[in-house]
């Protein structure tokens, strides 16, 4: 409990909980604008800008590092739709050589410059897997901005969000910019995940958008609630998934956030009030006693 | 053979196995079932050396088939319970992989598994690790392994190619014609599973899905048939598998991220310059219009 007080541990602990909220926010965008995967993309293709952004400045500058994962997840969300739109390869296709590629290409990178004077004490290597103990104050404050950033275009453009995503038809009647929405959507999702592959690395990020949204959806058929459950889920989850590798002498941050992430979703799955295995099996059952039932009382009333 | 040469042939393999295999993994729409596949191959790979305490690739081939297979039989049954097919596919693999992450931090301790090692592969390490086989000498274990396993993917597409071809093309008559398609499905889902456990030590897991979905992509851009888009999949795959090798030496670099990094090129140029589906073509053929 003692390692609970620290000092430094408090400041990974709000600061993976507000990571958590947005990114289980902004997860039900992406939800329902039916890209889950696109977020695995982008955060994997922001691995050369990263290593690119620290062999330009020579030091381990977070700003420009951050500005250089911004900027190459921005080219590789091109490149997704450019080849889906001009050929007739598919958008999953496009998204996986994407991925790896650019994966390729940062790990390429990430070879060279760790040969660079300073380069091996850089800390490159924790934006593969993540390095949440490294967090500090002034991290949290980052986050937090992003975390204010990411609540205040989603309740500001609640309505629009809501008929962007539910039906683009009339969003374009209305006059609704289809491009200048996508455009905020990208730009948020980026720096949603500029701020978390920090934390949970750049294989990890797509779980903290994914999970939260997916386990929300069993509990409610309404948009705004999803956004609130899906946002407490992703607090939730970052909460006592830093407390539990707190536990363990060098147990990782990230997959623990992910793996209780997952239980929430197993929990929502199983016991959720919407679609819930038991909810399911509880209908069917009363279904089958009214059909059992009313299949009798037709008996007896034909016998008579 | 000289340590290249080694090196050479085994990447060479990869690049074929993951060719071959690549092209019905696009043609089914399930690229991204493969980058599922390679990231939860870990947690087989390490549950089976916790299991049996040593690191021997048969042993390591099983857990990952039943990490693959268990990766389809979930994503399947989340979709089934109204989870939408991708983020379906980012709950499970993003799952697994986490504990498998968390078993090597917390388990295995200091034995040489590490998650870099399975991510990136160490290529170069492969032909130290040499068997002796009667009839034809020492051979690096990897590259036994690989040799074995194209020649089950190459024996399976062989055999089922018919099949393979309608259930890709068109599920509903080959459901209608009496093709087993599920049984045909997890049949295929463990071959693509063999293959990333098998290519896993050489190229490790994100490599590998460069190399099955990128070659298989680029083929796509350059015919209409089956039987060419195979070998000019498995063609690219090679290609690729070289040329990384000598831009890596070049630049004195992964070897693995430069393999990735080649077969973007070799999608690129066919992204660009094919006759039917290049940008380049359809740009002059709106022109002439």
């Amino acid at each position: 409990m003692n390692i609970l007080l620290s000092h430094n541990a408090q400041w990974v602990i709000v600061s993976t909980l507000i990571l958590g909220m947005a990114s289980g926010m902004m997860g039900c965008l992406s939800y329902w604008k039916r890209q889950s995967l696109m977020s695995d993309a982008l955060s994997h293709a922001a691995l050369p800008g990263v290593v690119i952004g620290f062999a330009l400045v020579g030091v381990k500058s977070l700003p420009v590092m951050m500005l250089g994962a911004a900027i190459s997840a921005i080219i590789a969300a091109l490149l997704i739709h450019w080849i889906r739109s001009s050929t007739r390869i598919k958008e999953d296709t496009a998204m996986g050589i994407i991925l790896s590629v650019f994966f390729g290409l940062g790990i390429m990178l990430l070879t060279m410059v760790n040969r660079m004077p300073g380069g091996n004490q850089s800390g490159l290597d924790s934006f593969i897997f993540g390095q949440a103990a490294s967090m500090v104050r002034k991290d949290v404050y980052t986050m937090l901005i992003l975390a204010v950033l990411v609540m205040l275009v989603l309740f500001i453009g609640f309505k629009e969000w809501k008929i962007f995503l539910f039906d683009p038809d009339f969003a374009r009647g209305l006059g609704l910019s289809g491009r200048l929405m996508n455009g905020i959507y990208l730009t948020v999702l980026v720096l949603v995940i500029i701020t978390g592959i920090q934390v949970v690395g750049v294989i990890l990020m797509s779980a903290l958008l994914i999970i939260p949204a997916v386990s929300a959806r069993y509990w409610t058929q309404s948009f705004k609630w999803m956004v609130i459950l899906s946002g407490l889920f992703g607090g939730g989850a970052g909460l006592v998934g830093t407390i539990i590798s707190t536990l363990g002498e060098g147990w990782p941050t990230g997959p623990f956030i992910i793996v209780t992430s997952s239980t929430l979703f197993v929990i929502s799955l199983v016991f959720g009030a919407q679609k819930g295995l038991l909810i399911q099996a509880w209908q069917l059952r009363t279904q089958r006693k009214v059909h059992v039932s009313s299949s009798q009382s037709n008996l007896t009333q034909g016998g008579e | 053979m000289s340590y290249t040469a080694w090196i050479l042939l085994t990447a060479s393999l990869v690049g074929l196995s993951c060719g071959l295999m690549g092209v019905f993994l696009i043609l089914r729409r399930m690229a991204m079932m493969a980058d599922a596949i390679s990231h939860s191959v870990l947690i087989g790979i390490v549950s089976a050396y916790l299991i049996t305490r040593e690191l021997s690739g048969w042993h390591m081939m099983v857990g990952g088939i039943i990490a693959g297979l268990l990766t389809a039989v979930l994503v399947q049954w989340f979709n089934s319970r109204g989870v939408q097919q991708d983020a379906s596919i980012g709950v499970v693999f993003t799952t697994l992989f986490a504990i498998g992450v968390i078993m090597i931090a917390t388990q295995v301790g200091n034995a040489h598994l590490d998650v870099k090692h399975a991510l990136m592969g160490e290529i170069t390490f492969v032909p130290w690790d040499l068997i002796q086989l009667s009839w034809f000498g020492a051979i690096p274990e990897a590259t036994l392994i690989l040799i074995i396993v194209l020649i089950i993917v190459v024996i399976a597409i062989l055999a089922f190619y018919k099949e393979w071809k309608i259930t890709s093309f068109d599920p509903m008559l080959a459901a209608s014609i009496g093709i087993p398609v599920a049984l045909m499905h997890y049949l295929f889902m463990s071959l693509v599973s063999i293959t990333t456990v098998a290519a896993f030590d050489a190229v490790g897991a994100i490599m590998v899905v460069a190399m099955l979905i990128t070659p298989a992509a680029a083929a796509y851009l350059w015919t209409d048939r089956l039987s060419i888009m195979l070998i000019l999949s498995g063609t690219f795959g090679v290609i690729s598998a070289i040329g990384g090798y000598y831009i890596a030496v070049f630049l004195d670099t992964s070897i693995s991220g430069s393999m990735a990094f080649a077969t973007g090129i070799v999608f690129m140029i066919s992204f660009l310059c094919s006759p039917k589906h290049g940008v380049l073509a359809q740009h002059f053929r709106t022109v002439k219009m």
